[in-house]
């Protein structure tokens, strides 16, 4: 293993430009498809994208079944699919159960339902916490969960992912599939949230 | 490798600092260095995940910590493309400061050195043949283990006994796939923890699962 590189005093934001000039030099890399690609994270695969899977699975018990079945498959029905979702587990919350998903020993994360991992996924202490004291850790995030929910963590060590399937809001029962979609936020699939009640 | 990465249950970290309105890269540099990152990985060999994530281990616990989820995402990047050869030692340092205007040699192109290695197929998931060796409702223990490379069995369940309750698909191991050694496919199990065999009897009850290699357990009965 040859050794890592020296730690160095260049900003980063001055290492990333170095590094790419080289690689665009060697004819590694391309602005042009580099600049597609950051466009496609930041804006197109994002928790949008899961939020229109759980609408549907709420509002189709067909939908629903298959996805508890097969994830990764009645995923792809939508079109969404790529990097980081191989293997997508769809877990089921009730008034009883509560999941959790974490990736303690990186940040792995649904990439094509979720987009990329929130900085709050990232942090240290969630990667430490959500292992060892999910309730303290979801109180922190404003979730309270009553003693008679059995709570199950999932942390994400191999290449299957986790997205959550938040319970279907109370009041609800009127809205249309398109007018559930902007209740169920990225935290409400990761499990470190509720999906919002409508306004 | 017992490493800074290994996070799970470790305590002093405080709360979690979290933002709802957060946008995928909160500065720009950030989606530079994750494309300029994913998208020269696959100039080695193929796109070693494992790789990847041994890279990031291999930081020293500063540089982990230092510039966050990106910043280790360039490091990292810079690893595996010095350790190829595609890039020379100090070749990122000296053309930063090359930016800055400082009057600067750059280092000579380095000798190619890709890793001989080719991966099986796309992705990690593979198909097997043998079944698996563990049925869903056994009792397992993952190994206490301690491997200088990569592993994806965290430290908090090393030693401890949890029960099969599902095969996941089979999958290359990252600890042999992580060194372009071997890919060596594998079965894959989910496992339940209860968490007061891995916190002691006044830990919160919860369950806890992980998707543990057939290399990481062995029979707890």
């Amino acid at each position: 293993m040859s050794p890592i590189p020296a730690p160095s005093d260049q900003p980063v934001e001055l290492r990333t430009e170095a590094l790419e000039a080289l690689l665009v030099e060697k004819g590694l890399v391309d602005p042009a498809v580099l600049d597609k690609f950051i466009k496609t994270y930041a804006e197109d695969v994002g928790p949008l994208n899961g939020a229109k899977v759980v609408a549907k699975a709420w509002t189709d018990p067909d939908y629903r079944a298959r996805l508890l079945e097969d994830g990764t498959a009645a995923i792809a029905e939508l079109g969404f699919k790529g990097p980081q979702g191989e293997c997508i587990i769809v877990l089921e919350n009730t008034p009883t159960l509560h999941h959790l998903v974490v990736c303690t020993l990186c940040s792995c994360y649904p990439w094509p339902v979720l987009g990329l991992p929130p900085s709050w996924y990232k942090d240290p202490a969630y990667r430490a916490r959500a292992v060892r004291e999910p309730r303290a850790l979801l109180e922190e995030f404003g979730l309270a969960l009553g003693p008679e929910v059995e709570i199950k963590v999932y942390d994400s060590s191999s290449e299957v992912r986790y997205m959550v399937l938040p319970e279907r809001p109370a009041g609800t029962e009127g809205l249309s599939e398109e007018e559930l979609v902007p209740l169920v936020t990225r935290e409400a699939m990761t499990g470190v949230a509720k999906a919002k009640s409508p306004a | 490798m017992d490493g800074i990465h290994d996070m799970g249950g470790m305590q002093g970290w405080g709360e979690v600092d979290f933002d709802p309105d957060e946008p995928a890269f909160t500065a720009p540099w950030q989606g530079r260095a994750f494309a300029i990152c994913l998208l020269s990985m696959n100039r080695l060999t193929g796109r070693n995940l494992d790789a990847m994530r041994h890279a990031l281990e291999r930081l020293r616990p500063l540089q982990y910590l230092q510039n966050g989820y990106y910043g280790r995402w360039l490091l990292m990047a810079e690893t595996l493309l010095t350790d190829s050869g595609v890039i020379a030692p100090g070749a990122v340092d000296a053309r930063a400061r090359k930016l800055r205007g400082e009057d600067v040699t750059e280092p000579p192109e380095p000798e190619p050195s890709k890793p001989d290695y080719t991966p099986a197929g796309p992705g990690s998931l593979r198909q097997i043949d043998a079944p698996p060796r563990f049925k869903v409702g056994e009792q397992v223990r993952a190994r206490d283990i301690h491997p200088l490379g990569h592993t994806r069995l965290p430290r908090y369940a090393r030693g401890r006994i949890g029960t099969v309750e599902r095969i996941q698909p089979a999958a290359v191991l990252p600890d042999t796939n992580a060194h372009f050694v071997a890919e060596n496919a594998q079965h894959c199990y989910q496992v339940a923890f209860d968490s007061r065999t891995l916190w002691g009897q006044e830990a919160e009850p919860f369950v806890l699962h992980l998707d543990l290699f057939d290399d990481y357990l062995e029979a707890a009965s």
